[in-house]
């Protein structure tokens, strides 16, 4: 185990699959300009590359790689640079091996962080999970921790198809326990980061530290909630959140995008259809509320979710009223 | 460098393989009135782009890759795929070439080289990039053919790969089939180069590529001007863009209209649209199939009786893909989840 920042751990993540295969490669733009670059130093230019800022040429050659037969990882910095060639993203990418009727495979990883509610204003902290989890034929990756952004990476690069890795920014310096060597964490495997027995609270990314914290205080008021991390959300675990629900009859859910971009309303319609049986009270669901995200820090902070909102979430549900 | 002549035999080849993609294509097209309701959705036909496919697709070496747009049906007639298998997947059969999932727009016969094709013009230009980064990792002289229109020319992914494909120096050759049509607007109406008088190969200029513009009604020249292409890739050279003016010789596509609406072919868009019958007639007249026909004819390489009995034994050949297409069951409710994920 080594103490690792996150953005250290998903390099080590890619160092370790690029070691292992050579058909992995890794591109993007401002990546790899010289030779000391520690990603071109140990696997050359051959499969390290910079690219200019064409993101639809970067992830469509991608798809022509991976239907090649190598495992391309495309450094997109910003899940907003995937919108300027969402065509690739959702339209090609994932429907290639369908349309072949199984002929080839797309094995590639677009990575590209999200949610960087520090200032960037309107067009570079968006929440788009979403937008990806319902495309059939993608998979799509949302760590938040340290170790968790090691092992998702490198089971993305193994993983036959598409995969959008999806890591929030506010997390990029946060420190985790990594294992050292090899390290893989299955996809469509939540996990419970704090157990408790009255409420459920699912949350990805940052979220899940926001719904943690707010844990942590209730617990001081005798609360326990059971945090839930989904990992992936395509697939996504609904078995954990529907067993969990089962347990506490209620269900916060924490989600950094817009009220109706959200994951959480996918999970709150599959649990009020699969698990409604086990509902004490109506599901809550804290989103950021509909804007977009405003430059101005007290502006920003009242648009995202936080830790009060969640813990009003959570007794709200407890108290059995909206 | 110089691209070696065909001799009689390869001649006759192209030949029949140029008259094989023109029979699939009326044999589609006659099956919207002989089989109506069979042929669901968009389907778009490559008479008239013949000699331009069969010409490019003489270099094709095993191991070579080819990728194409939602007028597909040519190449991998060329290439080797079963044109039973063509017609199934074409009428949404189990024994689709695609098993019924793709259909008409997005056929792909990998273990024939044809790794498919996207149906949102100039989407697939980048793929074939990829697939060449992927051929010049592996150092084995490998090439890839990236067909799309004119049309596609004014997409993003066209320039951005162009400028990639020619600093990488991938083995790629860029094979523009230029009709003269973006559906139903003129290439001139929608391009500045053609609105200037300038070909549209001079696109290449741009992203330090050679570009050239071939005459893509007659398989010799472009055989020659698209093996010089595939000769300079090979070689480490980097790609070309080879501008092949056709002359689609059926509309763009079938009639597009809600369940219900018998489908059929219009007629060609310079008539129905602009008036011009005469260009159309030209067109008619420049037809390459008979031209190239005529060319070996009057050069003896192939007897009058000979290219007869190639007629029929082709139409034969696509005959029987129908009667195949036809029997063929639909697929198995199921197999519609299966193929989503690897």
């Amino acid at each position: 185990m080594a103490q690792l920042p996150f953005i250290a751990a998903i390099d080590a993540g890619i160092h370790q699959e690029m070691r292992r295969d050579t058909s992995v490669l890794y591109f993007g733009q401002n990546l790899a300009t010289t030779e000391n670059h520690p990603f071109v130093a140990a696997f050359g230019h051959e499969r390290v590359r910079v690219t200019p800022i064409s993101e639809t040429a970067e992830i469509g050659i991608a798809i022509g790689a991976a239907m090649a037969g190598l495992r391309p990882v495309v450094e997109l910095y910003m899940a907003e640079f995937m919108l300027v060639a969402m065509d690739q993203v959702v339209n090609e990418a994932p429907r290639f091996r369908y349309m072949s009727g199984g002929q080839v495979k797309v094995p590639l990883v677009l990575k590209a962080g999200f949610g960087f509610a520090a200032g960037w204003a309107g067009q570079h902290t968006g929440s788009l999970t979403a937008m990806f989890m319902g495309v059939p034929g993608l998979k799509v990756v949302v760590p938040s921790t340290a170790a968790d952004a090691k092992g998702l990476m490198a089971t993305a690069i193994r993983d036959d198809n598409p995969v959008v890795f999806l890591h929030h920014y506010l997390l990029t310096l946060e420190h985790g326990e990594v294992p050292d060597g090899e390290h893989l964490v299955p996809f469509g495997k939540a996990e419970i980061r704090r157990a408790g027995g009255d409420v459920t609270v699912v949350a990805t990314g940052w979220m899940v530290n926001r719904a943690l914290a707010a844990a942590t205080k209730l617990a001081g008021e005798g609360i326990q909630a059971e945090v839930i991390d989904p990992r992936t959300v395509a697939p996504l675990d609904l078995e954990t959140i529907l067993g969990s629900v089962a347990k506490t009859g209620r269900l916060v859910l924490v989600d950094q995008a817009p009220r109706h971009a959200t994951v959480a309303g996918i999970i709150a319609g599959d649990v009020a259809e699969h698990g409604f049986g086990s509902l004490k009270a109506p599901i809550i669901q804290v989103t950021a509320r509909d804007a977009t995200v405003p430059y101005s820090e007290p502006l920003e902070a009242y648009v995202i979710p936080d830790e009060q909102r969640i813990i009003a979430a959570v007794r709200g549900v407890l108290e059995n009223r909206r | 460098m110089s691209v070696q002549a065909l001799n009689a035999e390869r001649q006759i080849w192209v030949y029949k393989q140029m008259l094989r993609i023109r029979e699939f294509e009326e044999s589609v097209k006659r099956s919207f009135t002989e089989h109506p309701g069979v042929i669901r959705g968009h389907t778009h036909l490559a008479d008239g782009a013949e000699a331009s496919i069969v010409g490019s697709l003489v270099h094709f070496r095993l191991g070579d890759a080819l990728l194409a747009t939602y007028r597909c049906h040519g190449y991998p007639l060329v290439l080797g795929s079963d044109p039973k298998a063509m017609m199934a997947e074409i009428y949404g059969r189990a024994d689709g070439l695609c098993k019924g999932l793709g259909g008409s727009m997005h056929l792909t016969d990998v273990a024939h080289g044809f790794l498919g094709t996207s149906g949102i013009v100039g989407a697939g230009i980048p793929h074939a990039a990829g697939v060449a980064w992927a051929a010049q990792i592996r150092k084995r002289g490998e090439v890839v053919l990236s067909f799309f229109g004119d049309g596609a020319a004014k997409q993003g992914a066209f320039h951005e790969t162009l400028n990639i494909a020619s600093l990488w120096k991938l083995p790629v050759v860029f094979v523009m089939e230029n009709n003269g049509y973006n559906v139903v607007t003129l290439t001139a109406q929608e391009d500045a180069n053609a609105a200037a008088g300038e070909p549209l190969a001079i696109k290449a200029k741009a992203y330090a590529m050679p570009g050239v513009t071939v005459d893509g009604g007659d398989p010799l020249a472009v055989h020659e001007t698209v093996g010089e292409a595939i000769e300079r890739a090979r070689a480490g050279g980097g790609p070309t863009l080879v501008e092949s003016k056709v002359y689609r010789l059926s509309a763009h596509g079938n009639l597009i209209a809600p369940p219900g609406v018998p489908l059929h072919y219009p007629e060609h868009e310079a008539i129905a649209v602009f008036g011009r019958r005469d260009e159309y007639e030209a067109a008619l007249r420049g037809d390459p199939v008979p031209r190239f026909r005529g060319t070996l004819v009057s050069g003896g390489v192939l007897s009058s009786r000979k290219a007869d009995e190639i007629k029929v034994e082709v139409a034969a050949e696509m005959s029987a893909a129908v009667a195949f297409a036809l029997k063929s069951p639909f697929p198995r409710l199921e197999s519609a989840l299966e193929n989503v994920y690897a």
